[in-house]
């Protein structure tokens, strides 16, 4: 009698701590969801208003009809997607390789090479798109020693068009593949992989069946970001695309400043959005979102 | 008490000499920056202080949000009068700012021409020679002038009159054929004929020295005083006047700009020929107000080089920035893709 009622009394003062806790993780995180709601939610909430009023300011779905009857719209936004499949691909073929070799090495020379990864990703944007423009163009780097040890005759067009684009795209991307990927590798236990050829694989047959699988899904996690960061991609396409690459984001650019239609460029704004919300949920069916943000196992 | 007293009036009379100038950096602004600016604001005690922008849409952002920072900002001369139109600009006020040495048509209701430029075309030295191309006609003539072309990619000033110039249109005719849907049409069409030869579409000035230096095309439309500084930094670069086209850069005050009666003061006094005549020394565009060429700082050398209105078409931005924005957008869109 006396040991229940003292359950009750307890299970009520846990159940009121359990209260105050809540509350107070809520008075911690509230600072957060403030500045969240005022600089994320007000701001596209009006973007979504702005891209509804006609040039006359009155509603208008005029923003959206256009990007369905212009021929030019379709091609900016199969050049989008162009441009941020071929990268993903790219970034896949090059950086999982990479991430398997640093995943290989012993621990002290992986941090080392790990910083030829990190590096660049700690360079401004701007600098490295500079810098492959540089080395790329027809008076480059590359061309003048190419040229110089006899691998090829005359300059050779590299930049300006979609394979300098993709080539700067790549090199900026990869990290965002390799970290997560490299991630995922490093958590598998490798006794998996002893087990597989103690039971007959041969090391081929062990990788496919065993390693690649558990890879998957930091592999998917950093495809995902890559191809997302892709779609609204705009220093890297503008510098090295020569004009000719043009993506939503450079859209949006000359929307704004060349025409100073903001209901025009909010709609595009607004239809990239939804479009990555898409891809989001989609990939939401297949993987563990919060693996991205780097929770969960 | 008293301390604080004269910190607020030292503040207030700072603030009373302050003056905000905005431009388009790179060599443009350096020059302006030796030639008028600098000298202008320790000739008058002025606290001055320099930005570089990107145009008519940042002051259009300030002057909507009312926060604007800027006194008086270089524009190029069409979207000067779409701005004066859309209420974003201050009026000149004549009476401070003497125009009566001007050349005819460099001033406006709202803006105050600065200097002479000229778009035209430069060639790369090692490709074609100091004899280079020396008309629209040879700049779309891929068979004479084998090679790639760079070409305008993010506005039509200056963009549709060279392609009717290579069609066989008088440089005095081209804005009368322009002023029709045809014209336009017809200079869209040619720039799509040469297209296959255009390697870059460039959206800068910066670009076009950038492109011409390092020899990444062989030729390029732009602006004579890009050009010039790309030869300068040892670019195998030249460039001709013949038909080009004379523009105009003027400065603009934003409406509300926080020191509007001083920002026309200093506007009046970098208009006077004698801040006028030094900008060549370090850009080689013309000055607007004639008088500067009677001070004896031009030299006759440096005049050959400077963009000649007698030579060549004013630019017209009526029939092509004005009208409505669908139509620009066509426009332009035609002319990338």
């Amino acid at each position: 009698m006396a040991a229940s009622l003292a359950n009750e009394t307890n299970a009520a003062g846990l159940r009121h701590d359990e209260r105050v806790e809540k509350l107070k993780l809520f008075g911690l995180s509230a600072p957060a969801l403030l500045i969240v709601f005022v600089v994320l939610v007000i701001p596209v909430g009006w973007l979504f208003y702005l891209s509804f009023l006609g040039a006359d300011g009155t509603f208008s779905l005029e923003n959206y009809t256009r990007m369905i009857d212009r021929k030019s719209y379709r091609r900016i936004f199969e050049m989008t997607f162009e441009v941020s499949v071929l990268t993903t691909a790219l970034t896949i073929l090059i950086g999982y390789p990479m991430a398997y070799f640093l995943a290989q090495l012993p621990n002290r020379l992986a941090s080392v090479f790990m910083i030829a990864v990190l590096l660049p990703f700690w360079t401004s944007l701007l600098v490295r798109t500079y810098a492959w423009l540089v080395l790329l163009q027809k008076q480059g780097l590359i061309n003048q020693w190419a040229i110089a040890l006899g691998f090829w005759d005359e300059p050779i067009k590299m930049v300006h068009d979609l394979n300098g684009t993709l080539i700067g795209m790549v090199h900026i991307m990869l990290p965002f593949l390799i970290l997560p990927t490299y991630g995922a590798m490093k958590s598998i236990d490798r006794d998996l992989m002893k087990a597989a050829s103690n039971l007959g694989a041969s090391p081929k047959h062990a990788f496919w069946t065993v390693f690649f699988p558990l890879t998957i899904p930091g592999l998917f996690a950093g495809a995902l970001m890559v191809f997302i960061l892709c779609l609204g991609f705009y220093v890297t396409p503008a510098v090295l695309g020569g004009g000719k690459v043009i993506m939503v984001s450079m859209k949006i650019v000359s929307n704004i400043e060349m025409f100073v239609n903001w209901g025009a460029a909010s709609a595009l704004g607004v239809v990239l959005l939804i479009m990555t919300m898409i891809i989001l949920w989609i990939a939401s069916k297949f993987l563990n979102l919060d693996r991205i943000a780097g929770g969960g196992h | 008490m008293i301390l604080a007293a004269t910190l607020l009036a030292s503040t207030a009379m700072a603030q009373e000499n302050e003056l905000t100038v905005a431009s388009w950096g790179g060599s443009f602004q350096d020059a302006e920056s030796k030639a008028l600016f600098e000298p202008a604001a320790e000739a008058m005690g002025i606290d001055l202080t320099q930005e570089t922008y990107s145009g008519m849409s940042d002051v259009r952002l300030q002057v909507q949000t009312g926060q604007v920072t800027f006194d008086l900002v270089a524009s190029g001369t069409g979207s000067a009068a779409r701005a004066g139109a859309e209420g974003l600009l201050e009026p000149i006020d004549y009476d401070v700012v003497d125009v009566s040495n001007f050349l005819e048509g460099t001033y406006s209701e709202y803006c105050v021409g600065s200097d002479v430029f000229s778009t035209t075309y430069a060639w790369n030295t090692d490709t074609y020679g100091e004899d280079g191309p020396n008309s629209w006609a040879d700049f779309w003539d891929t068979e004479k002038f084998p090679g790639s072309r760079a070409y305008r990619g993010n506005s039509v000033a200056g963009a549709l009159e060279p392609a009717l110039m290579a069609d066989g249109v008088a440089l005095e005719d081209v804005y009368s054929v322009l002023d029709s849907e045809e014209g336009i049409e017809r200079a869209i069409e040619k720039v799509r004929e040469l297209k296959p030869h255009i390697e870059v579409f460039w959206s800068s000035g910066a670009q076009q020295a950038q492109l011409m230096k390092d020899g990444e095309v062989d030729m390029s439309t732009g602006w004579n005083g890009r050009f010039d500084t790309a030869a300068r930094d040892g670019g195998k670069v030249a460039y001709s006047f013949n038909q080009g086209l004379a523009d105009v850069d003027c400065f603009a005050i934003p409406k509300g700009a926080p020191h509007k009666d001083l920002a026309m003061k200093f506007l009046a006094e970098i208009s006077k020929p004698e801040y006028q005549d030094d900008l060549p020394k370090y850009i080689p565009y013309g000055p607007t107000n004639m008088l500067a060429y009677e001070t004896g700082e031009i030299s006759p050398e440096v005049a050959a080089m400077l963009p000649h209105l007698r030579k060549m078409q004013l630019c017209s931005f009526r029939s092509l920035l004005s009208g409505t924005s669908s139509g620009k957008r066509r426009r332009m869109k035609c002319i990338r893709k």
